[in-house]
């Protein structure tokens, strides 16, 4: 076969991915992870099936980072980020500062040169944008407060590649080297040579030549390939436009992820955005699993197990100085509650511009190339065991911090008399609360997500921070003497349990429970608690309403059909309930559940008619009866 | 014994003076069955079949609700509406109803000499009724006297639990068949019976 070496590789990359990465998800430990230990089993050091080009891999694969940034630009709306220019600029532009500084003042500590030590310093203040957005995408993260600056911090290292890379031939000199030429340093010194001036022009107008490609002639060209109805053809527009701009911003010396990231975002609004976001997105997944397994594969373990506990050393302190910095900034930044600690696990390893920024440190002969092969592995290192970090975080220190904040709020909770608990406040618990509130009762609110807390607090709503499947919890709310509970949290799983321990524990207290679907709705039945409410069936109902109005029934029509049928599902959650409690197997396959629900539910459907219910105002019997007596009238008459 | 169902309509029962103590006197009284329509049907989703059984199973139908704009509340038209089906208590074939007594029980705020002629409401409480006694005879059923409470915005406490008293004497007599209609039939209300 051509290229059979290509091939063969191939394969033993996707063979460890596939193999290694539904594992490590199996093992709770996120794909990342799954990715970096395929790579170290595949590297030269355990089975040695790669190992010669694991570079020319890696750099390859870094074009996955680009196209990540693409994707998360999509998702971003200009808007947004324009709110996000406080953190990025600020919390941004001091993280790479302070930690450029300590870790530069630390280095100094271990004898190196002042302008070896600012250039360690820079190399290691960044983070890795591969893996914090892996994760932050794979965990859900990406919208919440943490995530948000985590990702602004990403972003300002992003842009601060650039002078850090402009600085090199300055530091060089200062050393007094003698600069080696090297064709990919040349375009940056050749650009760098210009005057300043004219690189601002330069790149001021690369950007704009992006914005306005993007916002206004970019749309024409999507229409044209889309009507030709090529799906492929679309898809090679697509990576074109990011090889595009990744390449111009490389040849002025801008970050290419940063190019495309703006790319992303000024393509947020475009109607192709989704289009483009599902073609580029297997590419960037791919492309990010090789870099991820290309990392795992250039571990230098022979350097490491000469010295592993300096260099497992180097790797702590560097993590350490990261991890205080960025704490430290964290709570300066107003990120509380377990929040500034998330911020910082996820930022305290190294990027992987290093891997580039080394080899450029190197070739203008800053670094020997035996402190290259040092700070590659720590490099590297810190990026292994930054997934570990996370789970360290997730496991350890939110419980504890949890536990310890509960406390505090606790102790300034007095035990309500006869309270109504809401536990949940979300978007399901508001409703329910405002109701309440609006009507003049009082609630006791339980929620589990401090932002909720402190925002609702902020506007006078009586909120407590806790987790309310801890019976301590609950009790100190008062379920003792409560009226009622209201379990309108979106853990559905939880909900159920908690339902269960109070019915055990307190069995008068009445339960309101919010149901995820039917089965969910079945699981309180069983606990013997009717009032559950499945919680879009009455909002899609009246989306239904508004749908009949719109094809021709009457406003009052339409609502009677509407609320003839809510009473109707009524009756269906209960003759389902019936036929599941005698017959289970039938129903019960997780994976199955919404299909068996469906043709359950539409089988009920067909018994339905809403002519049977509703025969009032129907004048045809009466009209039957007066045509029936006219005609005896008549036969009356003419007999 | 007759069965009697008291169709009770009041769609603000948490501000009611008088008809909250008319109605708590008479639950729980063999023979007598209450159905609250407005605590049955709050979003006006009438169970036609429910109450069409409960029609049969009686034999004296009562409609118990406050007198609004000299009618009954928007709940009790629309059970009029969607309950006396045509074919089930009226027409040809529409026989359900026939040999039952329809009783209506109102409570006004108005005092009994504002409905007459020369009163402010220009008509007598019976004629305002009219509605109520011909459904009834289209129903082949008959029509009882009213059982009226006036001025019910300003009788004392005492009053309203005399009106509850004599109310629940009535049923019972109702019930019980101690009823002399002959009697009945020449008076207005029927109030006049326990003077």
């Amino acid at each position: 076969m051509y290229n059979q070496d290509l091939f063969f590789q191939a394969l033993i990359y996707l063979a460890a991915a596939v193999v290694s990465v539904p594992l490590a998800k199996k093992l709770g430990l996120g794909s990342v992870l799954g990715y970096l230990v395929a790579g170290i089993i595949i590297g030269p050091f355990i089975l040695g099936l790669v190992g010669k080009n694991t570079d020319k891999v890696m750099h390859f694969a870094e074009f996955g980072v680009v196209l990540m940034l693409f994707v998360i630009g999509l998702e971003l709306k200009p808007s947004l980020l324009w709110k996000m220019r406080k953190s990025i600029f600020g919390l941004g532009g001091l993280q790479v500062l302070i930690t450029s500084i300590v870790i530069a003042a630390v280095a100094l500590a271990f004898d190196f040169q002042i302008n070896q030590a600012i250039g360690i310093g820079l190399i290691l203040a960044l983070s890795s944008t591969a893996i914090v957005l892996q994760t932050l995408t794979e965990k859900g993260l990406i919208g919440n407060t943490a995530g948000r600056s985590a990702f602004s911090v990403l972003l300002f290292q992003d842009i601060a590649v650039v002078p850090i890379l402009a600085i090199i031939p300055v530091l060089a000199t200062l050393s007094g080297a003698e600069i080696i030429e090297s064709s990919e340093l040349n375009n940056i010194s050749g650009f760098a040579a210009l005057s300043g001036w004219l690189q601002l022009l330069i790149i001021v107008a690369a950007i704009s030549s992006i914005i306005i490609l993007g916002r206004f002639i970019s749309r024409y060209f999507f229409r044209i390939v889309a009507e030709t109805g090529l799906h492929e053809v679309f898809t090679a527009l697509a990576l074109l436009l990011v090889i595009g701009i990744a390449l111009a911003m490389d040849r002025i010396g801008l970050s290419p992820a940063l190019g495309t990231f703006i790319a992303g975002v000024v393509l947020a609004d475009n109607e192709y955005r989704h289009e483009l976001e599902t073609t580029i997105d297997p590419f960037k997944g791919l492309l990010l699993g090789l870099f991820f397994i290309s990392v795992g594969a250039s571990l230098n373990f022979k350097l490491f197990i000469e010295t592993p506990f300096t260099i497992l050393g180097y790797v702590v302190l560097l993590i350490l100085l990261k991890f205080i910095v960025l704490i430290i900034l964290g709570k300066i930044f107003r990120l509380r509650k377990g929040y500034e600690f998330l911020f910082a696990f996820l930022l305290a390893q190294s990027s992987e511009f290093a891997f580039v920024l080394i080899s450029f440190y190197k070739q203008s002969q800053l670094f020997t190339s035996e402190i290259s092969e040092l700070l590659l592995l720590i490099v590297i290192l810190s990026m292994a065991i930054s997934p570990l970090l996370l789970i360290f975080n997730d496991k350890a220190i939110s419980p504890l911090l949890a536990r310890w904040q509960n406390k505090m709020e606790y102790e300034e909770v007095e035990e309500p008399e006869n309270p109504i608990i809401i536990a949940g406040f979300g978007r399901f618990g508001l409703v329910v609360g405002r109701l309440l509130l609006a009507n003049g009762f009082k609630v006791t609110i339980i929620d589990s997500n401090p932002t909720n807390v402190e925002i609702l607090r902020k506007f006078g709503f009586k909120l407590y921070y806790g987790d309310v499947t801890r019976p301590r919890v609950i009790e100190k709310a008062g379920i003792k003497n409560a009226k009622l509970v209201i379990l309108s949290m979106a853990e559905y799983d939880d909900a159920v349990k908690v339902a269960d321990f109070i019915r055990k524990n307190y069995p008068k207290v009445k339960i309101f429970a919010r149901a995820k679907d039917l089965f969910h709705a079945f699981d309180f039945f069983n606990l013997n608690i009717k009032t559950v409410q499945p919680e879009v069936f009455h909002s899609a109902a009246e989306l239904g309403e508004m749908v009949l109005t719109s094809l021709g029934f009457s406003k009052y029509e339409a609502y009677k059909a509407t609320r003839t049928f809510k009473h109707h599902e009524e009756q269906v959650l209960e003759d389902l309930y019936e036929l599941w409690k005698t017959d289970k197997k039938h129903f019960i396959q997780e994976s199955r559940r919404f299909s068996e629900q469906l043709s359950e539910t539409l089988q009920a459907e067909k018994n339905y008619s809403i002519h049977e219910t509703d025969c009032a105002w129907d004048v045809t019997t009466i009209i039957e009866e007066a045509v029936s007596k006219n005609e005896s009238d008549k036969t009356d008459k003419y007999v | 014994m007759k069965r009697i169902l008291i169709l009770f309509s009041h769609p603000a029962i948490e501000k009611s003076r008088v008809n909250k103590v008319l109605i708590d006197s008479i639950k729980d009284i063999e023979g007598i069955t209450v159905n609250d329509l407005y605590e049955h049907y709050p979003d006006f989703y009438i169970d036609i079949v429910r109450e069409q059984q409960l029609l049969q199973l009686h034999d004296i139908i009562v409609w118990h609700h406050p007198f609004y704009w000299y009618n009954a509340p928007a709940l009790l038209i629309e059970w009029f509406d969607l309950v006396l089906q045509h074919g089930f208590a009226y027409g040809m074939n529409g026989r359900a109803l026939e040999g039952k007594k329809a009783l209506s029980v109102i409570s006004t705020g108005g005092q009994p000499e504002v409905y007459s002629e020369t009163g402010k409401h220009h008509y007598t409480i019976n004629e305002f009724l009219v509605s109520f006694k011909q459904s009834a005879i289209l129903c082949r059923m008959e029509y009882l006297p009213p059982f009226v409470i006036h001025g019910s915005h300003t009788i004392t406490r005492g009053e309203i639990i005399e009106y509850a008293e004599k109310y629940k004497k009535l049923l019972l007599n109702l019930r019980d068949e101690k009823i002399d209609y002959d009697k009945l039939s020449e008076m207005e209300y029927f109030n006049e019976l326990y003077k």
